[in-house]
Formats: C-alpha cells, structure tokens, sequence
C-alpha cells in the first residue's frame, strides 16, 4: 500500500473552499450548538423554577452523581445505535453486575478477593463477556440485536434478582466502593479560605456559610481549560499551514471562550462545595477517550462506515462480524460500569437497580441526534441528551412535579427533539 | 397531429448554493417519443422531478402546461392523477410482493377494502400482454429478472391511463436483448398514440427510437433536434460542449509477465447448495494489460468477481488463485486487498459507497492505514489525499464534504473509483464500471483506465457493452453459464464473435 504519496494540498482548492467551509462549518455544527444551547435554556428554566436550587453546588454534585450511569451507558449505546444495532439490556446488565458486586463483597466472603477494587475488575470483565456472548449471536449468526438484548433483559433481570435472593437487597457495601459515586477527589493542594466561615453562640460552624474553596480542583480544572484552548489553537494552526481554514476566527475565539466559562463556572461551583466529584473524573475521562475513538482513530470510522452501509464497509476489507462483537463488548463492559455506579451510590444491591434505564440511556442517545438508521450520532450528542435528561429529573423533582408526569414530559422531549432533527435533515 | 402535450417553460430550482436549473425549455408533442440526454448532474433528474411534482410547485420558477391547462402540482400523486407516470432508474417494486400486488399497489380493486383479487389478477394478465410479459401475476417479483421487472414496472404504470409516460435510464440495468425488447414496446406504445419522455446515456437508443431529442447541458437546454438532425456525434457534441473525435483514449499497451492467474474456479450457489454457479474457471492477466470479460446477464461474472474478491459471494469455493506465480490466501476481503486485489462494484449505492457520509470519509475507507499512524487518523493527511483524488478522477463537487448521496451516478462512480485507487492495488477489476453514466464521464473512467495501465496495473473490466470491451480492452475473455466459452485478443474480436462465442457455448453446456 503506497502511504507516501500523499500529496502537498492545492492552494487554489483551498481558496475555493474558504466560504464554503466558513458556512458549512456553522451549519454543520448547529445541531451540536443547537444542543448544548437547549440544554442551559433548560437549566436556566429550572434555577429559575427551582428559585435557584439547581446551581447550588451540593445539587450541582448529586445531579452528576445520579445521571452520571446514564451518560456512561450512552457511550457504549451510541456506538451500538451508530453501528445499525440496539441494546436492550443494559439496565439488566447493570443490575445484574450490582448484585454480584454486592455478593462477591458482602455475602461470598472471598478474602482478598472481596476488595473493591478487585471486585469492580472482575465486574467489568463479566460485563465484557455478556457483551461478547450477546454480540456473537448479532454478529456471527445475524439475529436481531432487537431480540438478542431483549433475551438478555429477561435473563439477567432474572438472574439479579436470583442473586439477591427474592426481593431483598444486599449491603451495606464497603466504604472504599461507594467512593466510585459518593466520593470526591482529595484535596491535595489543600483548601483555600476566601471568607472565613460564621461560627455560631456554641462555637459550632454554620453549614455552607463562608467561602473555602477546594483547590486541587480548581487547579485540575484550569489546567483542562488551558489545554482545550491550547490544543484548539494548536489545531488550528496547523490547518492553516497546509493551507486549509477550519472556521472563522471570531468564531472559534467566541466558541472557545463561551465553552471555557462554562466549564470555570462549574468547576468554581464544584469547588466551593466538596470538590470534583469521583466519578465526574471518570465521566470525564471515558468522554475524552470516546470522542477521539470516534473522531480520530480507524476503529471509529469503520464503526460509522458499517452503521451508514454494512456492504460497502464489508467490500472495502472492513470485519463487520468482528466490529460488531467488539461494539458489544463495550457495551457490556459500560454497562457493569453503570451498574457498579448505581450499587456504589445506594451503597447496597438491590433488585430493581437499573430497571427502565436502558430506555433513558436510549432515549438520551437519541435526543444527542443519533439516528435511528445508524451511521450519524455524536459522542458528545449522546452526553448532551444524557445531561438534558438528567437535569429534567432534577429540576422536575425539586418543582415536585408528579414523576408520572416527569415521564410525560420526557417523553414529549425525545418525540420533540427527534421530529427537530427529521425536520432539519429534509429541510437541508 | 401535431399539438403540444406538454410544455415546460423557464423552470429555474435552486438548491441551497446550486442552481440545478436555469431557464429551461422543454416542449413535447403529443404521440412522440421525446429524448432528454444531458451528462450527469446536468439536471435532467431534476427536470422531472419538477415534472411530476416530486418538488412541488412554488419551489421552482416557471410554468408547466400540460393539455393547455397550467398545472401545480403539490406532489406525485397529482401528476399521476393527470395521467404523467415516472419510472425511475431504481425500481420501486416490493420484492417479496407478487406482480398483480405490485402493480395495484394502492390502487386495489376492491370493496370496502376486501381486494376482489379475480379482478386484480384478470386484470394484471391483459396488462402484462400488453408489455409482452409471461408471467403468472402471482409470480413474486423476487423471482423475476431485472428486465422482465421493468416491464412490470410498465405495466404498472399503463395500470394508471397514462398520457405520457417518463421512463428514466430503463435500460440501464438490462442486457442487450431485454434493451431491444423495451425499445420495440415503445415504439409499439407510440404506434398505439402514446407520448412518452426516455432520459438515457445510450445514444445508439436514442437515435433508433426517438423522434426529438433535448440536449441539456449544465442546468440549460442547449438545443433540442428533430429526427433529421439526430446522429450520435452531433448529440454527444451538444452534450459535452465539444467534440470528442473517439470516444475511447488511444492506448499504447505495455504488456508485461503474468501477475494475476486463477486455477480451477469453481463456487456454488450461496442459498441453492446444489446449484454450481462458477464452473472451473482458468484465467489469467499480464502486467499492464487490460482484460474484459464479455458475456450477457446472468453468466455468472459479477459472482465469479465477487467470489474471487474476500468470498463475498458464495460457499463451497475452490480453486487457487496465484499472484507473480505464488498462491495467495483470498478468503477475506481484507486479505485481498493485502494481496493487491480490488474490485469496483458494479452497484455502486448498495455496494460501494456509504451515502450519508461525505467523498473523503469513502474515498479513504479501503485504505485507512494510508492516513493514520497507530491507528490515528492525520485528518489533515486524509483531506490532502481526498483533494489529490478528487482533482485526479474529476469528481464535481462543492467540496470534498459532500454526502455522496447527493452526488450524480458519474461523480458517485470516481469516488468508487477513487477508493480503490487508493488502495494501491495490483489488481483492479472494474464491474461495469460506466454502467448509468454519461458519455463524458465514460471518457474519463476509460482515461483513468488507460493511465493505470499504463503504470503497470493488470486490470479486469466486466462489461455488458460490447463497443466498451472491444474500445479499451487488450484481450477478451467470454463467459456463459458459469464457464469461460472463449478468448480472444480485442483486435480480432467483434461484436458478432462474443455472440457467436455465447451461442456455441450454450451449445456446449447444454
């Protein structure tokens, strides 16, 4: 295969393409900016609502802590929905890992192996391989994903609720673990004091009055922004020397800006609270790695290739069959993560753990502009739409809204947001 | 006699930054068969999708008279109502539906919704005379040939009181005998005072059947001619904007050794276990050298290619193929392509291209090893080798991120074409690689082949058109039934020997 011909870029082409790309990359992104601007009209609705209890940090902290299971479950959702399929087990599967978790720490007595951290390893791997064994009857023996996870939901809803023997739950589980969701990064830096806390008449401190604010996460934060920036410019520059513009200037400082306030914003709020949360980080980290899986490496593009056409991507030497089982894997290995979140946040098994989560994690990919087709869907669409959802929850529950009438209204906005995307796509 | 049926009249569509039409004029008469040539992307889709109200009125500018009367149409079913009838290039038939269902889709005999199918199928049986067609109506279309399909669609479309019946690329798809049979039943159509529109890229077609032709160029008519005027040169001159003196390159072949042989190859029938659709078959192709393979549909060559590229088509496959005399391990696409073969689909939408995705996403998908390093796509890399192609193959388009869905079947083709190119293979079997194409951009793929050649590549064209294979080809091999009935340097051959070849052959396998 010749490699090295790839040729110095035209400057004429480039100069024809200028005004184009400048348009197209507005167009082409308002879905995503489309997205993100809903998602703070939403929150904005609901600290208003909520006359200002969504932005408190301590709500701030339990919002992610409580949705942060959805969003890890997009991730593996979106490259099934991406790559043409569905899985319907997830919340099974999450339920399932919660209870072996919880009996692998608290009933089994394993000795060693009954530590946390062992047992979240060996969680993860039987999460990959119910995902294998699903994706083997999908890839291999082309049976509907529709009705493989289906099966999959049966079984390992069953299974949870064999493990827990009947209806009760399992716990308490050990400190160490419930870390993953309750805990939050220490302060190594140490604290910095602005406004000394009020102590009252009985020498006491006053709860959330004064202002200390937990240092190592600003500092972790500042240092994700800079880089951001950094890498934008970076980028950036480096299309320009070939002699390719990506978009317009003021465009990119007003995105750039806007995104890194933002994200000040939340790392102060989170700051003056108790910290990042634990699995904020992990949140974070699985997002960055699945936004450059998807947008950089080959792996992705073969998985967005065989979503938009299985022939052609089969006929241009991709695996499908292989492709297809490792979607699944990872969706089976997300799907444990999601349910040792749940276990580590009730701080026990229980049987219902998950139950009705797949189609919020559905849902959420959806809402992100997947389509239902395959081969279109964004990572950070599917985060987005998990975050929509999550904050609805939220703000719906502090309002005191009915949660019967939470379903109505998030089902309204999955039908809404989908009908916008059909509507865009023909109107282009 | 000579009264105007239809007449569209300054129709202007702009597309969000292109103007598909501008201006355009088409005038037919009632009882003619009026030609629309144009190269792809010229508009003539466009034109009648316009027509039959597939955009609906208010989205274009310009009027359309249809029997006197200007009409609006708000979508399909209007015109339809008005007796304009389109039969597009892809069918639209429910394959696991049988002919009499298809062709009284939505349009049932029946009573209270309860389908009367003595009528339907009584019915069906007079219309499928009328195209020549025997066939039982409760024949699933699954189980028909492409050609016997698009006289279903006919049927189909005669089932409605048509007045004037569009028929766009209906030979596209079809060998040379279902081609002559449609063109007959036009002509007997038109003897019966039917007007009909044919948009088609084959001139020699055109110039048997048509009494006009309109020739659009770019989004405008450029002329349109009378039956006296018609003669293929003067059309393709219209067409293109200039005179293409042969319609194929001139070549100087440099033929080298052997690179490319296959032993005994035999496959059989991938759901009919027991039907051998390739039966030991032995050829080979030299360094530089241009191999067609000639026969009529349904000879097993597409599955012989397909067979032959990763097993893509088939089971029990034997034989051996060797590459500069070593055997090479074939059983998966991927090592194919390892090995240096590729192999350019003859259905390009179904097989070659991911339509929603944009040129340079599928022009580097055979090859993503070429743009990434540790399985990182250099984006910037992979943009810098999508232009390079686009300008190589003449692919127009606003940019290289275009779906290439919306792109014509020409442009879709280099993209195809392009992909593989990329890939760097040593091997390039072309299927029908003009099939639907225009005459400008069949120049060009031939040039693209021509200069591969050139550089040394061996390379297998699959073709249908026999004026094809003896124009770019250095040798032909013919194939029938699943065997190869013979072989002959282009310079000897002719259309009349390929037949011959075929006939005896059937004489053979009989």
């Amino acid at each position: 295969m010749s490699t090295d011909s790839a040729p110095a870029p035209q400057g004429n082409i480039a100069e024809e393409q200028r005004p184009r790309i400048a348009v197209s990359a507005l167009t082409t992104n308002l879905r995503e900016y489309g997205l993100i601007i809903a998602l703070i009209v939403i929150m904005l609705f609901f600290q208003f609502t909520t006359s200002g209890t969504l932005f408190k940090p301590v709500n701030l902290s339990n919002l992610v802590q409580q949705n942060s299971f959805i969003i890890v479950m997009a991730l593996g959702m979106l490259l099934v929905i991406v790559s043409g399929y569905i899985d319907l087990s997830v919340g099974s599967v999450a339920g399932f890992i919660g209870a072996l978790a919880a009996n692998m720490m608290v009933i089994w007595q394993l000795g060693p192996l009954s530590n946390p951290l062992v047992v979240s390893i060996v969680c993860l791997i039987v999460g990959g391989l119910i995902g294998a064994a699903q994706g083997y009857w999908i890839a291999y023996h082309r049976i509907p994903s529709f009705i493989v996870t289906l099966a999959g939901m049966l079984i390992f809803r069953g299974i949870c609720q064999a493990l827990l023997g009947g209806g009760s739950s399992v716990g308490p589980l050990p400190d160490g673990f419930k870390a993953l969701s309750s805990g939050f990064i220490p302060d190594v830096i140490g604290p910095l004091t602005l406004i000394a806390p009020t102590v009252n008449a009985a020498g006491k401190t006053i709860v959330g009055s004064g202002l200390t604010l937990h240092m190592t996460t600003i500092v972790l934060g500042l240092i994700a922004v800079l880089a951001y920036a950094y890498f934008g410019v970076r980028t950036r520059r480096k299309r320009e020397r070939h002699g390719y513009e990506a978009e317009p200037f003021p465009l990119f400082v007003v995105k750039t800006l806007v995104a890194s306030a933002l994200a000040l914003f939340l790392v102060y709020e989170f700051a003056s609270y108790r910290g990042l949360p634990v699995v904020l980080l992990v949140m974070g980290v699985l997002i960055s790695l699945f936004v450059f899986v998807t947008k950089r490496m080959t792996i992705g593009r073969r998985i967005y290739a065989m979503g938009g056409n299985p022939k052609a991507a089969q006929l241009s030497g991709i695996n499908t069959e292989r492709l297809t089982l490792l979607v699944f894997i990872n969706m089976g290995v997300l799907s444990a993560l999601g349910g040792l979140i749940i276990a580590a946040r009730l701080g026990q098994a229980v049987p219902a753990a998950g139950l009705g989560s797949e189609l919020d994690v559905i849902a959420a990919v959806f809402i992100g502009g997947a389509s239902a087709m395959g081969g279109v869907g964004q990572v950070i669409g599917a985060v987005v739409g998990g975050f929509i959802m999550g904050v609805m929850n939220n703000g719906m529950s502090i309002m005191g809204v009915n949660v019967d009438w939470q379903q109505v209204v998030k089902g309204l906005v999955l039908l809404g947001a989908v009908i916008f995307d059909v509507y865009n796509k023909n109107k282009a | 006699m000579t009264s105007t049926i239809l007449e569209m009249r300054d129709i202007t569509k702009t597309f969000p930054g292109v103007k598909a039409l501008s201006n355009v004029n088409l005038s037919v008469e009632e009882g003619e068969i009026h030609a629309v040539v144009g190269e792809n992307g010229a508009g003539k889709s466009t034109l009648m999708k316009v027509l039959s109200g597939v955009y609906p009125a208010g989205t274009y500018d310009g009027q359309i008279i249809f029997q006197g009367q200007e009409c609006q149409f708000k979508g399909i079913h209007d015109s339809e109502h008005k007796g304009i009838v389109i039969i597009h290039q892809e069918l639209a038939l429910v394959p696991m539906l049988s002919i009499a269902e298809n062709i009284f889709l939505g349009n049932e005999h029946a009573k209270y919704g309860v389908i009367d199918w003595d009528a339907n199928e009584a019915r069906t049986s007079a219309l499928l005379k009328k195209v020549g067609l025997k066939e039982d109506p409760k024949t699933l279309i699954t189980n028909i040939g492409v050609g016997k399909q698009q006289l279903v669609e006919i049927a189909k479309a005669l089932s409605k009181e048509v007045k004037l019946l569009i028929l766009d690329e209906p030979t596209a798809s079809l060998s040379e005998k279902d081609s002559q049979a449609l063109l007959d039943l036009l002509l007997e159509f038109k003897r019966q005072g039917m007007t009909s529109i044919l948009i088609s890229h084959k001139l020699n077609e055109v110039n048997r059947v048509a009494d006009k032709v309109t020739v659009i160029r770019d989004g405008r008519t450029i002329e349109t001619l009378a039956r006296k005027d018609i003669s293929e040169d003067r059309i393709i001159t219209s067409m293109v904007g200039r005179s293409l003196d042969d319609r194929y390159p001139p070549r100087e072949p440099k033929i080298g050794e052997v690179v490319f042989e296959v032993k005994n190859w035999s496959v059989y029938h991938p759901i009919h276990a027991e039907r051998q659709v390739i039966k030991g078959i032995d050829i080979n192709v030299r360094k530089g050298e241009v191999v067609g393979i000639a026969g009529l549909m349904g000879a097993g060559r597409t599955e012989f290619a397909m067979s032959l590229f990763g097993r893509s088509y088939g089971r029990r496959i034997t034989g051996e193929v060797l590459l500069k005399g070593k055997p090479i391990d074939v059983s998966s696409v991927s090592k194919a392509v390892e090995h240096g073969i590729a192999y350019v689909t003859e259905d390009r939408k179904t097989y070659g291209l991911n339509l929603i995705d944009h040129i340079k996403h599928n022009i580097t998908l055979a090859n993503l090893g070429g743009v990434s390093r540790h399985s990182v796509i250099d984006d910037l890399r992979e943009l810098a080798v999508a232009n390079d192609y686009r300008k190589k193959t003449n692919i127009r388009a606003s940019s290289v991120y275009q779906m290439t869905g919306n792109l014509s079947g020409g442009n879709q083709q280099k993209v195809v074409l392009s992909k593989w190119l990329f890939a760097d293979p040593d091997l390039l079997i072309l299927d029908e690689p003009t099939r639907g194409i225009d005459v400008g951009a069949k120049y060009e793929i031939y040039t693209i082949i021509a200069r591969l050649a050139s550089e040394g590549k061996a390379i297998v064209v699959i073709s249908s058109e026999m004026p094809e294979l003896l124009g770019i080809t250095d040798r032909i091999y013919v194939m029938n039934e699943g065997r190869i009935v013979g072989e002959m340097p282009a310079a000897d051959a002719s259309q009349e020997k390929i037949m011959r070849a075929i006939v005896r052959g059937e004489g053979k396998a009989a």
